[in-house]
C-alpha cells in the first residue's frame, strides 16, 4: 500500500528498514525530518539515535559505532557535510561501511536554505583529503530514495565503503506517495569478523585503522581501494535513458532536475524537436561509457548538461563525450530552481 | 624462583617506540594492568589518538581503533552505544583532548557517556616536535612559545579535570602524576576506579596522568620527573575531582 510521505522522512523510514540501527548527526535544513524522525523511530526498533554536538563529532560517532560492527548513518546538509569531510576520508582509509545522506543546499558558505546540486565535486570527486571515493547516489523521486537507501547498507557492506545519497534539496522536502519495503532482518545481516566487537585478544585481535607509514603499504591500499571502484563501475553502475535513441539533444541531468528535464523533453517532442534524457542515477561510478556510446552516434548532435550548480557534473560529460559532440550548460543556482520551460527556451536557442 | 614481576597479558609484544624516559609506556602498563585485573579481557575496545601514542594500537592487547586528531570521545561514543556491555577506553594526550578535541571530550562527559578516558598531560605536542599545547605551563619554553608562554599572548593552561567535573556527567574524575613510584601506584588506583565505575554503569570517568616528554622539554628523564613533580603540579593540583559515589554517602 502506498503511503504519501515527505521525502526526509520516507528515506528515514527506509533507512531503518534496511538495517540502520544507529544515527548520529546535527540539526541543518533542509534535512531536520530526518533525524527528528529517527530519534523516535530508532529507540522503537532497539537502534540508537544521539544528536552530536556537531557535525565533526557525529561523523566520528559513525566512525566508532561503523567500525564496531554497527549499521551507522548520518545525515547533513552542504556546510555540514563539508565539516564531516576529515571524518569520511578517515572511514575510507579505514574501509568502514555506512551511510551519509546529504541534502543539498545553495552555496558557498552559508549559502541559502534552497535546493542546490552545487556538493557535487565535493561528493563525486572526493571532498576530503587522500585518494578515495565513495558510492554516490541521485535520486529523483522520493520512491528511487526509498529504494536506494533502502539497499545502501548492503552495498556499504559488501563493499565497505560509504554510500552517499545527494539529495538535492527538493527530494527531501516533496511529498509523494511511496511504497515502503519490508523490514529486514538484522539476523541475516552477513557477520562483520573485522569489526572490533571487543571480544579480539591476541591473535584475533582487530584493528581500525587508516594510519600506514610504509609507503609501499599505503600505496598498496590505495590500489586495493581503487580496484574495490573498478568494481562498483562493473557491478553497481545505474543510469536511465530516455528517448535517446533518435534523439539529435541530449540532456544530462540527475535528481530532480532530471523529473524537470524529462517535462522538457516531452514538450520540446511536441515542438518537433528531438530531444532525450541520459539521467545518472550513481554519480560515481558515472555513466562514462553510455555518455561516450551516444556520443559516437550519428543522430546525436549536442549534449545539453542542466544542474543546479554553475556547471559541475558537465565536466564529467565532457570528458566522456571527449570532444566528439559539443556539451552545452544551462544551469540555475542560489536555491533558484529552472521550469521546465526555461530548459526548452534554452534548447530552442541551442537548434537554431 | 618466585616470580616478582609478570608483564601483564593485555599488552602484546611489540616493542614501545616511545622515547626513553617518557611516561606513556608508564600509562600503557597501568592502562593494561587495570584492565587484567578487572578481568575484562575479551571484552574491551580501546580508541588510540593522534599523538605519539599513535601506535596504541600495536602495543594494547585489545581490539581497538585509531581515530582523527581529538575525535576519541566521539568514537568510543559510537563504540559504546553500539557494545553497552563492552569496557571502552580512550587515550588521548593534551593537544589531541585539550585543544583541538575540546568540544567531544566536553559532550562525551556532558552526556554521561559510559566510557574512561585517559589523559596524557604532558604539557606539550610531543609527536609533531615540541610545540606549545593547551597545558603548556606559564614560562615554559616550546618550539611555538621559545621565549616561553605568557598569560597575554597565550592565555593560561586548561584544567581539564576541574573544568569537566562541574559537569553533571561524570561519575569520576582524578588526576594522577607520572612522576614517583608512590605517586604511580596512586595513578593505578584511579585509573581502576574509572573502569570500575565504567563496568557498574555510572558514567564517564577520566583520570589525567601528569606526563613527561624528556625528549621536547630538553631534559634528563630524571630531571623531566622532577619537573613534573616541581612544577606540574603546581599548576594541575592531583587529587580526585569527582566521584559520585562519595557524593551521595
Ligand atoms: C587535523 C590534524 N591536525 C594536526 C595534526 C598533527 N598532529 C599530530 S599529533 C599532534 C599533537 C599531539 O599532541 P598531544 O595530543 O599532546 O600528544 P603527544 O604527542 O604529546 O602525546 C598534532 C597537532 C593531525 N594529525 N591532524
Ligand atoms: S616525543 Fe615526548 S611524548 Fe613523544 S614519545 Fe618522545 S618523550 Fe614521549
Ligand atoms: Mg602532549
Amino acid at each position: 500500500m502506498k503511503k504519501l510521505m515527505k521525502g526526509n522522512e520516507a528515506i528515514a523510514e527506509a533507512a531503518v528498514r534496511g538495517g540502520c540501527r544507529a544515527f548520529f548527526g546535527y540539526p541543518i535544513t533542509p534535512q531536520n525530518e530526518i533525524p527528528e524522525y529517527l530519534s523516535k523511530r530508532l529507540p522503537e526498533v532497539g537502534g540508537c539515535f544521539i544528536q552530536a554536538e556537531s557535525e565533526v563529532a557525529a561523523i566520528n560517532m559513525v566512525y566508532g559505532a561503523a567500525g564496531s560492527g554497527a549499521r551507522a548513518m548520518t545525515s547533513s546538509s552542504s556546510p555540514g557535510i563539508s565539516l564531516k569531510q576529515e571524518g569520511i576520508s578517515y572511514i575510507c582509509g579505514a574501509e568502514l561501511p555506512c551511510v551519509i545522506v546529504n541534502m543539498v543546499r545553495g552555496g558557498p558558505g552559508l549559502g541559502g536554505i534552497q535546493p542546490a546540486q552545487s556538493d557535487y565535486f565535493q561528493a563525486v570527486k572526493g571532498g576530503g583529503h587522500g585518494d578515495y571515493h565513495m558510492l554516490v547516489y541521485g535520486p529523483n523521486t522520493v520512491q528511487e530514495a526509498v529504494d536506494i537507501m533502502y539497499d545502501a547498507f548492503d552495498k556499504a557492506d559488501k563493499y565497505r565503503m560509504p554510500v552517499m545519497i545527494l539529495g538535492d534539496g527538493m527530494i527531501g522536502q516533496i511529498m509523494e506517495a511511496v511504497e515502503l519495503p519490508e523490514m529486514k532482518d538484522p539476523a541475516a545481516f552477513p557477520k562483520k569478523e573485522w569489526a572490533t566487537d571487543g571480544t579480539g585478544v591476541g591473535a584475533s585481535r582487530r584493528i581500525i585503522n587508516s594510519l600506514y607509514i610504509e609507503p609501499d603499504v599505503l600505496e598498496k591500499v590505495n590500489h586495493r581501494l581503487f580496484d574495490r571502484y573498478k568494481e562498483l563501475e562493473e557491478n553497481e553502475l545505474r543510469y536511465e535513458e530516455y528517448l535517446v535513441e533518435d534523439a539529435e539533444i541530449v540532456i544530462v541531468a540527475y535528481g530532480t532536475v532530471a523529473r524537470i528535464s524529462k517535462s522538457a523533453v516531452n514538450a520540446l517532442r511536441e515542438k518537433g524537436i528531438k530531444a532525450g534524457l541520459l539521467r545518472p542515477i550513481t554519480l560515481y561510478p558515472f555513466p562514462a561509457k553510455a555518455i561516450a556510446k551516444v556520443a559516437a552516434e550519428a543522430n546525436v548532435k549536442k549534449f545539453v548538461a542542466v544542474e543546479l550548480s554553475m556547471g559541475q557534473m558537465i565536466e564529467d560529460v565532457k570528458l566522456a563525450v571527449n570532444g566528439a559532440k559539443p556539451v552545452e550548460f544551462y544551469g540555475r543556482t542560489g536555491g533558484n530552481v529552472m521550469t521546465p520551460e526555461d530548459i526548452v527556451e534554452f534548447v530552442e536557442k541551442e537548434v537554431k | 624462583m618466585a616470580t616478582v614481576f609478570k608483564k601483564t597479558k593485555m599488552l602484546t609484544d611489540v616493542p614501545f617506540h616511545y622515547c626513553p624516559g617518557c611516561t606513556h609506556g608508564i600509562a600503557h602498563r597501568l592502562v593494561a594492568e587495570c584492565l587484567e585485573e578487572i578481568g575484562c579481557e575479551g571484552n574491551v575496545v580501546g580508541i588510540a589518538p593522534v599523538g605519539c601514542a599513535v601506535f596504541a594500537y600495536n602495543y594494547f592487547n585489545v581490539d581497538i581503533q585509531e581515530v582523527a586528531h581529538g575525535r576519541a570521545p566521539a568514537a568510543a561514543t559510537g563504540v559504546k552505544r553500539t557494545h553497552p556491555d563492552t569496557i571502552v577506553f580512550a587515550y588521548q594526550g593534551d593537544g589531541d583532548l585539550a585543544s583541538i578535541g575540546t568540544a567531544e571530550i566536553v559532550h562525551a562527559a556532558a552526556r554521561g557517556e559510559n566510557i574512561t578516558v585517559i589523559f596524557i598531560n604532558n604539557a606539550i605536542y610531543g609527536m609533531t616536535g615540541g610545540q606549545m599545547a593547551p597545558t603548556t605551563l606559564i614560562g615554559q619554553k616550546s618550539t611555538t612559545s621559545q621565549q616561553g608562554r605568557t598569560v597575554p599572548l597565550n592565555g593560561n593552561p586548561i584544567k581539564v579535570c576541574e573544568m569537566l567535573s562541574t559537569l553533571d556527567g561524570p561519575a569520576y574524575i582524578a588526576r594522577a602524576a607520572l612522576c614517583d613510584p608512590a605517586n604511580v601506584a596512586k595513578a593505578k588506583k584511579a585509573i581502576k576506579r574509572g573502569f570500575e565505575m565504567q563496568m557498574q554503569k555510572k558514567g564517564f570517568s577520566l583520570i589525567e596522568l601528569l606526563s613527561t616528554c624528556p625528549t621536547n622539554w630538553g631534559m634528563t628523564p630524571v630531571q623531566a620527573t622532577e619537573y613534573v613533580k616541581e612544577n606540574m603540579t603546581k599548576q594541575f593540583p592531583l587529587g580526585v575531582f569527582k566521584d559520585i559515589d562519595k557524593e551521595s554517602k
